[in-house]
Order: C-alpha cells, then structure tokens, then sequence
C-alpha cells in the first residue's frame, strides 16, 4: 500500500506540472481571445448587434447563428460580445478604483501607524462585516440604475481586502535594508512611501486588481440581473440573462445558457493566469488556482 | 475522553463580541443613512407617488414634516435607532405592513432554506472530498476540481434558472418555484418539501466547492501525516484509516469555519431566494430594493451585518471548542 502510495504521488506531481502549463497556456490564449473579441468585433464588424427581425425570433443555435437568436430575433453570439464588453469596461474601472483606494488607506494606514492605523483598520473591518452584494444592492438602489452608481457600489465594497493587502505588505517592507537606507539619507515619511514603499507593493496590488475584475463582472451581473443594475440600452451579460428569462419558462434554453458561459470561461482563464504570476512572483508557494 | 464545556470562556469571548459589536453596528446603521442623505432619493416623493405631483406644496412640506425628513441626518438616524431598540422598524411601504413584521414572516423560510443548503453543501462535499483526496490527481480529483472551481466562478442566478429550465420545465418533476402549488392556499409540510427541494440545491451546490476544496485540502494532508501512516502500519482497514482518522482530523478545521461562510450564504439567498420566488427575508431585501423601500432595507442590512457578526463568534467558538490550543481569547 505504501508502496503504491509513493508511486503514485511521484505520478501526480509530473503529470500536475503538465497540467500547470497546460491551465496557463489555455488560460492566456483565453484571455487574449476575449481581448481581440471585445476591442476589434464592434469596430470590424459591420453588424448591428440590436438588428431586431422577427422573422427570425427565438431560433435555437445553427451555423447563421452559432447561439441562437433572442426573442425578438437579435443574433446571440453578437449580443454577448456587446454584452461582455460592457461587463468587462465595468469590471476594470470598478477594480481599477477600487484598487486606487485600497492602494492608498492600506498604505496610509501603515505609514501613518498609532491612532489612524488602528482607526483606518477598524473601518475596513466594519465594512467587511456587510455582505458585498447586499452594500452594493443597497447603494445601487438609493442611487438608481445607471453606470455609474454600478462602478460606486462596485468598487466600494471591492477595496477593502485590497487595503488589507497592500497595509500588511507595506509593514513587512518597512523593516527592509533599503528603507533604513534611504531614512539614514535623509528622506521624508512620505518620500520614502512614494519612492521606496509603493513600487514595491505595487505587484501585490496589481495581482489583487487582475483578480478582482472577475469579481467585480460578477457583481455587476448579479445586480443587473436583479433589475438594480445597467440600463437595458446598455446590455451587460446580467441584463441578458434577465431579459431571457421569459423565454427560458417557454422551453428556451439558449439566451440564458451562453451569456452565463461568457461570464465563467473569462473568470477561470483570468484566475489560471493569476495562479501562474502568483507562482513566478514566489516559486516556492506551489499555488492551486484561485478564485 | 470528555472534557467539560469550558462554559465561562465562552460566555466571556461572546460578551466580549456583543461589546465590540455595538460600534461596528452603529457605524454601519449612520453610514446607512449618510447614504441615504446623499443619494438623490426623496422620502417625500415615494412616499406621495404620482400623487406627489398634483398635490399642493403645504401638503408635501406637512408629510415632510410628519415623516421627520425635514431633521438632520443625526437626528433622523438617533430617532430610528432609538425606536430601533423598542422594536419599532418604521412601515415598509413595498409590502403595507411594519418592517418587524416583515422580517418575522419572512426570517423563517431563510433559515429554512438556508440550512437545507449548507446540509446539502457540507455531504456532497464531505463525500466529494473524500473521494478526490484518495487519489489525488487521479481521475475524479481532477473532474470534480475542474467542476468546482467552474461551480465556483459561475453565477448563482445563472444556475438557478438553468435548474428550473430542466428539472422544471424539461423533465416537470419539480416545481419552479414560490412555497406552494399556485391552487393551494394552505402551507402544508408535503408541499413545502417539494418546492424547497431545486432552490435548496442550487444554494448548497453554489456553496460547495468550498467546502468540497477545504475537506480535499485537509483530508489529502492529513493523509500524509504520521497518525494515518502510523495506522496504515498497524493493519487497519483502508476504510477505517480514510474515516476514522484523515477524515477526523482533516473535516475538523471545515466544520468550525462554516460560520464564517455567512456572507457568501447571504449573497447567495439573495440571488437564489429571487430566482425561485421564496418567501425569505432576502427576496424581500430585492424587492425593497427595486421599490427603494428604505425602511426595510436599511434594518434588512443592519439584520445582515448582525448575523455575519454572529457566524464569526460561532466559528471562534467552535475553532476554540475543536482546538484547545486556540482558546477562546480573541
């Protein structure tokens, strides 16, 4: 039993390895997938995603169109391509914001240490206690539908696990050589902050955001799918997901189906890619995929 | 090998916890109404609907005034909090009736389905887990991995509506949703059982690639460690050894953190509770929201943050209970 035990584990670590550069190679060429589809199919292509023909409505998947059409006979592939790109540009500026503010109360908070730490911290814990999405829900309906009030509730209930990130990689930089350096020389708090601290935990922070924007698709979807969200002129794939849902209780499954895949497949290709930085900024730490 | 619950800690860790709650709700509760007052929202107008816009400007500035929109925000926000601790809520104007009753009818059918959903979670993905830690690698590690972290990245809603397309609509065998038959307007416990079945699911199997994770991750290492060798080397059954010692010590640390799952199990009523019609608290929290009812949502958040702040102290308690060393000292 033994025995077999080592064999098989010499087996899984080799064929573990095989399926690291495999999730990482599928995972880039994912991302660089929805990238090109997103940034170059609503210039190149001459096709109007709200072309309504109700001639054609509520077709099951074929080769004119490879997802259906919806129920006013719109082309499926199409509309989750727009749908996706409205996902995704909310996605990054919320993580992007949301990032930016984590970035500076974390970093803040360690520099500054005594009264405003302890304050800032206990702030970000407060906050952590809301649910995310019920904060968001919560904003979003006070505010009211529309892009903007989507990136607030988004990026503000995002950045406190950032703050906590960059915080604690901040102290563990501070008892540095290069940081005792560069006091003796005769810099200020905040210089050495800005020149010595925050480059380096700019790569922590970067990772943070990459996995964010997932998270903040996620959020975006969920509450566009509640009818908190985007307007419907500006389809994301929640809002596609919600306006299928009358052609769902008719029997029709693939206006619901394919705008939910583009939302995981670009998820797990951007965790994968995550989980393959994680391991090159510290090859030590065999990392699992994360979400 | 029983020990005596170490009662007086406890109660001192969870009287410690109340204290330190009480800031962290009264900063949530004003950051609630400093949103509030900011955001473009008018009690006046939703109270007054299309009414509001034929009606006379004494009459609006008389419900301004009967409302107590017309105060400060600290005022407003000391005025709820006072009424708060007596019970009062304010009227919700989605559902006509006062919030507390809300929550009362409501609170009851979350739990229900909520418990449902972790008992669901927790078996599948104890056996799951189980199974996948044996071999690690091998085949049905690898699928139900793949499928968890696909579960893990997929939307609740998008699962929801995909199960009641097929269980629903396709094979028919499951309601679709709501808490009884259309006809029926009695609450019988048959009835109940059946429509609990697809939204239950759907909210364990959305919550179970962590738990199918920890258990693999905990089983697989404790499968590794000298007291599984040990008994290997004494002859026990493969059987014994999986059950009887990896997974003891490897479910142990899963268990104690259910409670900090709260959060994502909120976040998952809220989106499954809508998708299947469940007469549950987080429905009503959609709905409110649609409506911008902010009576019931403010106290539904404040209730929210509550029960996060108390599934923290329940796994604290039990991480302390399940590992000594831990106490109970934070």
């Amino acid at each position: 039993m033994a025995d077999l035990a080592w064999k098989s584990q010499g087996r899984t670590r080799r064929s573990t390895r095989t399926v690291r550069v495999a999730v990482s190679t599928v995972s880039t060429v994912t991302v660089a997938a929805v990238a090109l589809a997103v940034l170059l199919v609503p210039p190149l292509v001459q096709l109007d995603q709200q072309a309504v023909d109700l001639s054609m409505k509520l077709r099951p998947p074929s080769l004119a169109h490879p997802f259906g059409t919806d129920d006013v006979g719109r082309d499926l592939l199409l509309r989750c391509v727009y749908g996706l790109r409205v996902s995704l540009l909310v996605g990054l500026v919320a993580a992007l914001a949301a990032t930016v503010i984590g970035t500076v109360v974390g970093a803040a908070a360690a520099v500054s240490g005594g009264w405003t730490d302890r304050a800032l911290m206990r702030l970000v814990d407060t906050f952590s206690s809301v649910p995310h999405l019920l904060l968001g829900i919560f904003v979003v309906a006070m505010f009211r539908p529309g892009v903007w009030p989507v990136i607030v509730s988004v990026a503000l209930t995002h950045w406190l696990s950032t703050a906590r990130i960059v915080r604690s990689e901040v102290l563990s930089l501070r008892s540095r050589p290069y940081i005792d350096a560069a006091i003796s020389g005769g810099a200020t708090r905040w210089r050495v902050a800005a020149r010595h601290l925050l480059p380096g935990v700019l790569p922590q922070a970067g990772l943070a955001a990459v996995l964010m924007v997932p998270h903040a698709m996620w959020h975006e979807s969920a509450l566009s799918f509640l009818g908190l969200g985007l307007p419907t002129h500006q389809a994301s794939l929640g809002n596609l997901v919600q306006s299928a849902r009358g052609s769902l209780l008719a029997g029709d499954w693939w206006p619901t189906l394919f705008p939910g895949l583009f939302l995981i497949i670009p998820t797990l290709a951007v965790a994968g890619l995550a989980g393959a930085w994680r391991e090159r900024l510290n090859p030590r730490r065999r990392s699992e995929l994360m979400l | 090998m029983k020990r005596a619950l170490p009662a007086a800690p406890m109660a001192r860790m969870a009287g410690r916890r109340a204290l330190l709650a009480v800031p962290v709700l009264l900063t949530v509760t004003f950051a609630v109404f400093a949103v509030a007052a900011a955001s473009p929202f008018d009690p006046v107008k939703a109270y007054t609907g299309s009414a509001g816009l034929t009606a006379s400007q004494e009459n609006l500035d008389q419900i301004r005034a009967n409302l107590g929109v017309d105060q400060p925000l600290v005022t407003r926000w000391w005025d709820w909090l006072t009424s708060a601790l007596t019970g009062d809520l304010g009227d919700s104007s989605v559902m006509r009736q006062p919030v507390a009753d809300v929550i009362a009818e409501r609170i009851g059918w979350s739990a229900l389905l909520a418990l449902t959903a972790f008992a669901v979670a927790i078996v599948l993905g104890t056996t799951l887990g189980v199974l996948a830690a044996r071999r690690r690698g091998g085949l049905l590690d690898r699928c139900v991995s793949s499928l968890a972290y696909t579960l893990e990245a997929a939307p609740a809603f998008w699962l929801g509506l995909l199960a009641i397309w097929f269980f629903a609509l396709e094979l028919g065998v499951l309601p679709a949703g709501g808490l009884t038959d259309t006809a029926s307007d009695t609450v019988t416990a048959g009835q109940v059982a059946r429509h609990l079945v697809l939204p239950a699911a759907v909210l364990g199997v959305s919550q179970l690639p962590w738990f199918f994770l920890y258990v693999r991750q905990g089983v697989g290492d404790a499968l590794d460690e000298d007291p599984v060798r040990g008994a290997r080397a004494r002859g026990l059954a493969e059987r014994t050894v999986l059950l009887g010692h990896a997974l003891r010590s490897g479910m142990l640390p899963m268990l104690t953190l259910i409670g900090s799952r709260v959060p994502e199990l909120i976040t998952g009523a809220l989106l499954v509770e809508t998708v299947f019609s469940w007469p549950g608290i987080a429905a009503a929290t959609v709905q409110a929201a649609t409506s911008v009812d902010f009576p019931l949502l403010a106290a539904l958040t404040v209730l929210a943050t509550a029960a996060v702040l108390l599934g923290n102290l329940l796994s604290d308690l039990l991480y302390g209970l399940a590992d000594p060393r831990v106490g109970f000292d934070g």
